[in-house]
């Protein structure tokens, strides 16, 4: 098991490696390049020059790259052009809540999107069945950012039943530790404030998890068909297995394969769907840092944050990897 | 014994039914027995012509403004519907029936012009290794792998933040190019595949040129999938174009009549008129709703599983 892990590890360099190679070009066809963008309105063509001096821009090209890998490899992006801080310690206070969002969105598809998957399948071709796969088709049609608008505008402003925006109440005065404001609330005992960061999350987290539930409730329900008709299902059914232990050693861990790789992928593109749900419930997260940094147009910040999201998918590619490997032996000599 | 006997007649009527038919007459057929593909078809369709006739049947110039809608009016206060007016007035005074109806235009065009630069990129990426394997697979696919570890989203808006300008072509490309490995994997796929299939070794056992084999073997036998996911791309395409106008890297042009600007321009009044919201954000669901339909059903009647 061990050594699958390493030698996946292993496999992801070389991916890791030609992303940031992309990501160097894509900071080098900014119209300015680099100094450019750094300086922004006050760009003037001396100014590029002196500051293309200064960063070692005027330096062969590979020289260059080496140097900008030595820095992302020491973990330093530059400084942010809105803030004037380190792009690390800002993404480093925002992550948090991007993650505290994405698996309470993750947690609410997943929660509900097995039962819901398994049920469609168990009752196929019936009403159940139908008004499940038409929900998925109408919930993958539904662009992220209207439906936080239309949940905010529902049950925020018009039944008042959740808070629109924002991660707590301001009256709340909540001690911070780590910055995930539900979990800081458990670990000083500021229960009001952990309740009240979770009311803050049911609305976000319902239009963040929705395509993800959608494509969750999918692919179990085919995968589950599929494993119906297998033979061992027949031969556990035909020696009088029952029917519960059927479902759960036969049925349903075979058919979590490809649900784990969906719930992998989704767990990926969260971070696209975060940056429009944060930006309608204003969370304060990276989306906001995103959105933010593409207004101002602030490319050490957007440099940092792209190169953060595809080092997580490849990582979670990887956890999606090993699972499988738990789930089914066979994966690992493979 | 009787039933199965039955069936077994029904089954042999089928087969000779389908017997001298093309995959592509068999799944057509099915289609148009289906009611999700009809309900698609008939969408995507009414989309599609809509987007023709908007500019000749928009009641009002969608790009006018009238000045007395809004004048005198309080600042915060837009119209509603009235005489003339089916859907009220925009923020600006124009008329928002006229707008919504041109906005089809504007989607289609996004939509369609992404889909198709990504699905030929992605086929030429994708034909050329499924054609040519060994390291010139590998290397492409390696490409498209990394394109796929960036999520699509934060793949276009890091590509639309390239320009310092937003514009529709921008968003176009931004959109495009985060479909191209999707088609190249599926292409590459779909062809290697056949490789070892008894016609390709057939064929090659018979000295047919290899570029034979691939445009007039391999290539039209593996483009089942990718029109399939042509047709679901063309919904994501809008509903990804209307994500970044939301974040503003589209057209910062107030004029453009454009389904994501207008959703996007209309938060701020949702408190007052929740329409301007709602209108635009149904047409996008509606239609991203009929590609996927179409797109699913098309899935369906070209699987070989379903073919009786």
């Amino acid at each position: 098991m061990l050594r699958f892990i390493v030698r996946r590890l292993f496999q992801a360099i070389p991916t890791l490696l030609v992303l940031s190679l992309l990501v160097f070009i894509w900071l080098r066809s900014l119209p300015g390049g680099p100094a450019g963008a750094l300086l922004g309105d006050k760009a003037t063509p001396e100014k590029i020059d002196a500051l293309n001096k200064v960063l070692g821009l005027d330096q062969p090209l590979f020289i260059q790259y080496f140097k900008f890998l030595g820095r992302v490899l020491t973990g330093d992006f530059g400084s942010s052009l809105i803030s004037g801080e380190p792009v690390l310690a800002e993404i480093g206070r925002a992550l948090p809540a991007t993650i505290e969002l994405s698996l309470a969105a993750l947690l609410f598809a997943i929660v509900l999107g097995i039962p819901l998957g398994y049920m469609a399948a168990s009752y196929r071709g019936r009403f159940l069945d139908n008004a499940t796969v038409i929900g998925t088709l109408v919930g993958v049609a539904v662009p992220v950012f209207f439906l936080g608008i239309l949940l905010k505008q529902v049950f925020a402003q018009d039944l008042a039943l959740f808070p629109p925006s924002g991660r707590q109440d301001v009256t709340i005065e909540a001690t911070r530790v780590t910055n995930f404001a539900v979990l800081d609330g458990l670990l000083t005992q500021e229960w009001d404030a952990s309740a009240d960061a979770l009311w803050h999350l049911v609305l976000p987290a319902i239009a963040l998890g929705t395509i993800p539930l959608a494509v969750i409730v999918r692919i179990t329900r085919a995968s589950v068909l599929d494993v119906l008709n297998e033979d061992f299902v027949r031969t556990a059914n035909a020696k009088g297995l029952q029917a519960p232990i059927v479902r759960r050693r036969h049925v349903l861990r075979n058919a979590m394969l490809p649900v784990s790789t969906t719930i992998g992928l989704q767990t990926g593109l969260l971070l696209g769907g975060a940056v429009l749900t944060e930006r309608v419930f204003v969370w304060g997260g990276l989306g906001s840092l995103l959105a933010q940094g593409i207004e101002r147009r602030d490319y050490p910040r957007l440099q940092a944050l792209l190169l953060l999201a595809a080092v997580v998918y490849v990582l979670v590619n990887l956890l999606v990897d090993v699972s499988y490997a738990i789930i089914d032996p066979r994966v690992r000599t493979s | 014994m009787m039933t199965l006997l039955n069936r077994k007649k029904r089954r042999v009527d089928e087969l000779a039914e389908s017997a001298g038919t093309s995959l592509a007459a068999d799944a057509l057929r099915r289609m148009a027995r289906s009611p999700v593909a009809i309900i698609g078809a008939v969408i995507v369709l009414l989309f599609a012509a809509l987007s023709v006739v908007a500019p000749f049947i928009a009641p009002k110039d969608p790009y006018r403004r009238y000045p007395e809608l809004v004048d005198g009016l309080r600042a915060d206060f837009i119209p509603g519907p009235m005489p003339g007016f089916l859907l009220g007035s925009d923020e600006l005074g124009r008329d928002f029936f006229s707008r919504l109806l041109v906005g089809a235009q504007q989607s289609l065009f996004v939509g369609v012009g992404a889909t198709l630069i990504g699905l030929v990129l992605g086929m030429l990426i994708g034909g050329a290794a499924g054609a040519f394997g060994g390291w010139v697979d590998s290397w492409l696919m390696r490409f498209t792998d990394i394109m796929l570890s960036i999520p699509s989203l934060l793949l276009a808006i890091s590509i639309a933040a390239l320009a310092s300008r937003g514009s529709q072509t921008t968003v176009i490309i931004a959109v495009a190019v985060t479909t191209v490995p999707i088609f190249a994997r599926l292409l590459r796929g779909a062809m290697l595949a056949q490789r070892h299939s008894d016609h390709v070794l057939a064929a090659t056992a018979l000295g047919v040129k290899r570029r034979t084999i691939v445009f007039r073997h391999m290539l039209p036998n593996s483009l089942g999938p990718v029109i399939v996911q042509a047709t679901l791309t063309l919904a994501t395409a809008i509903i990804e174009a209307a994500s970044l106008s939301f974040l503003g890297l589209g057209d910062p042009d107030p004029d453009r009549a454009e389904w994501g600007l207008m959703l996007g321009n209309s938060q701020r009044w949702i408190d007052v008129r929740p329409e301007l919201a709602f209108y635009p954000a149904i047409a996008i669901i509606i239609v991203a709703l009929g590609f996927t339909l179409l797109g699913e059903s098309l899935r369906e009647a070209l699987d070989p599983k379903n073919r009786r």
